[in-house]
């Protein structure tokens, strides 16, 4: 268990060395920040204070030692635009950004799980089919789009929901979060649906599936030949196997909703990661991209050796000490 | 004798499919009377399964049950509500099924398994229940049964798995215990032990077991009376010795040629020439005759039942026994 821990955070230590390098490199190739970050009318000297400030006059080898050497120290550099640490920068957003993808999450769990159980168990029905044709809108249609709606819908015609910000914030535990105040919560909504269709619509087929399966199996049957009842059959014999497939593709999907809101940021106008990183590639602040980058490495390594150990938890089959890779 | 305890009757079993209604169990009627063992033996695809599952009301959509009566102690389960039917399942009729690998939910341990289905039917405490499943697992003969309770079905053997199954099956001393194929996919000499525990274990408890199998000799060694199936109808019914030893049917015939026997080494193995014949396309008479070497122009009629002496009975026209003057 423990040699299997260290051994999975080698392997993240390893991948977040070649990932920031080549993130690194890019950022240099693709432009001069200096041309973005300067003024039109500044002359030659000015520009050249810039990126001396900047330490953007070395060679890309000294630039990047010296990078390699602060990130081992914890520093991952000021940002170019902001003239702040780009990790307290990135931090400072981060609360709003999890709360957004942890809410979302939450929604498409406890709406999508049972809507599939349904499809799955009555996949004849008019409901069963209704629930499947729903979820590949939830698919199909481009997740800005779908902000969009949410917005024309709930916003400008009905007008019950804000269409963008965060709202008032409270702290919890020294984190400025909005779902305790009612405004804030308002302001949540919309932006956490838009963020869970598309894995509703997920968790929905993957839940569909996995019952028919499970349903055939002898198993179950032999769970209804004792007797129990039909919710103890479904809510812990059906339950717990589907939950195996479900776990392992919301991890994955966890990560992405934290590392790439950035649509739903951007439609929604939320002050989150996402949109500090979209900013930050339009104006090539590199400290910002790398920093975030690596920061989106680590929480997926993080979420993923949660998922493992989830998943040792829910399939008694998995054990992690025998894992090979 | 008695009265049975099961008692099937002209039960039909449908299932819907594209090519339109199938009749699976077409018409079955048998009775098993406490503490007696009832062989089910056919093809696959003769109907025994479902009739099987019938009996516990697990038949699914698109199958149903069509008509006759399935009478439990008297009382017919087709005409119970389904909560009245799971209340009956795993505490008065049980079952097991063919393949243990697949019979025990991979993901939960073999105590939470057995102490649900006690207190499925039973208001006893979480305690009491585990302290019986206990003694239910030493029953069928596995060893230090404290620890392996707390074992998930992966950790044990397939025959293991089996009794583990078994002892679940047998918790409420059910009246009837219908058997699913239970010992094919185990080996030979665990199929031994397992058979005689089961047989034991039923006569302790006066359950009475429908054993359904394609195993003739299984049939021959455990069951008081056998009922041959095939194409959803029992073609033959009797004494076990009796139909082993003069099979009246020309099928159950042709079964007892196709066991590979010790006495005629080197010979071709004797076998029924054909396959079982689709239920969407049955025959209109005899459903055997395509592959019957008795066959002619009066199989083209369905053949009623003849009833004989010794309790005996069989759907044919040319009975390969006499007659005798009970028909």
């Amino acid at each position: 268990m423990l040699v299997y821990v260290i051994r999975r955070l080698g392997q993240a230590a390893l991948v977040l060395a070649v990932m920031a390098t080549l993130v690194f490199i890019a950022v240099y190739a693709v432009g001069d920040p200096v041309a973005i970050l300067a003024s039109p009318q500044a002359d030659q000297q000015e520009l050249e204070a810039i990126t001396q400030r900047l330490g953007l006059d070395r060679p890309l080898y000294e630039q990047y030692g010296l990078f390699v050497w602060n990130a081992l120290h914890g520093d991952l550099g000021r940002s170019f635009v902001y003239n702040e640490p780009a990790l307290t920068l990135i931090l400072n957003r981060l609360p709003a950004t999890l709360e957004l993808a942890l809410t979302a999450l939450v929604i498409a769990v406890f709406i999508g799980i049972p809507l599939g159980l349904y499809a799955g168990l009555k996949p004849q029905s008019l409901g069963g089919h209704s629930i499947m044709a729903g979820s590949i809108l939830g698919f199909s249609l481009p997740n800005f789009w779908q902000g969009l709606m949410l917005v024309l819908l709930f916003s400008v015609m009905l007008g019950w929901f804000p269409a963008g910000g965060r709202g008032t914030t409270r702290e919890l535990l020294g984190v400025p979060v909005s779902f305790l105040t009612l405004d804030g919560l308002s302001h949540l909504i919309l932006p956490a649906l838009n963020l869970a269709l598309y894995k509703m619509a997920l968790v929905i087929r993957l839940t569909r599936a996995g019952t028919r399966e499970v349903m055939l199996q002898d198993y179950i049957r032999f769970a209804r030949a004792k007797g129990l009842s039909q919710s103890r059959v479904i809510g812990v014999h059906v339950l717990k196997n589907i939950l195996i497939p479900v776990v392992t593709v919301l991890g994955l999907e966890l990560g992405s909703m934290i590392a790439f809101a950035v649509v739903t940021e951007t439609v929604f106008a939320y002050p989150g990661i996402g949109k500090l990183l979209i900013d930050s590639i339009g104006r090539l602040d590199r400290p910002v991209i790398v920093a975030y980058l690596m920061l989106t490495v680590v929480m997926f390594v993080i979420i993923n050796l949660i998922v493992d150990l989830i998943y040792a938890a829910i399939d008694p089959r998995v054990r992690l000490e025998e894992a090979k890779a | 004798m008695s009265e049975p305890v099961l008692s099937v009757r002209d039960l039909v079993v449908e299932f819907t499919a594209r090519e339109g209604v199938l009749t699976a169990v077409n018409g079955v009627s048998f009775d098993v009377h406490a503490g007696e063992v009832l062989g089910l033996v056919g093809e696959s695809g003769s109907g025994k399964s479902v009739t099987g599952l019938a009996v516990l009301g697990l038949i699914d959509p698109p199958g149903r049950i069509a008509s006759g009566a399935i009478l439990l102690n008297g009382e017919d389960l087709t005409k119970k509500s389904e909560a009245e039917l799971r209340r009956l399942r795993g505490r008065n009729i049980a079952m097991i099924f063919q393949d243990p690998m697949t019979t025990l939910n991979p993901v939960l341990r073999v105590d939470t398994q057995m102490i649900e289905a006690i207190r499925a039917h039973e208001k006893v405490s979480e305690r009491a229940a585990r302290d019986r499943a206990r003694d239910a697992l030493a029953k069928v003969g596995i060893p230090s049964p404290e620890e392996r309770l707390v074992s998930y079905p992966h950790q044990f053997s397939g025959g293991m798995r089996q009794r583990v199954a078994i002892a679940i099956a047998l918790l409420h001393r059910p009246a009837v215990l219908v058997a699913d194929e239970p010992t094919t996919a185990l080996d030979v000499t665990i199929q031994a032990q397992i058979l005689s525990e089961v047989q034991q274990l039923a006569a302790e408890s006066g359950t009475a077991l429908v054993w359904i199998t394609h195993d003739l000799s299984v049939v021959a060694g455990l069951a008081d009376r056998v009922a041959v199936m095939y194409a959803g109808r029992i073609v033959e019914e009797g004494r076990v010795a009796d139909v082993l030893e003069r099979p009246a049917h020309p099928y159950t015939n042709g079964l007892i040629g196709s066991v590979p026997s010790r006495n005629r080494r080197g010979e071709p193995l004797a076998q029924i020439p054909g396959m079982t014949p689709s239920l969407a396309s049955l025959p209109p008479g005899c459903a055997f005759a395509p592959r019957c070497p008795r066959a002619d122009a009066v199989c083209k009629a369905p053949p009623g039942v003849t009833h004989t002496g010794g309790a005996r009975a069989f759907r044919c026209f040319h009975p390969l026994i006499p007659v005798e003057a009970a028909a």
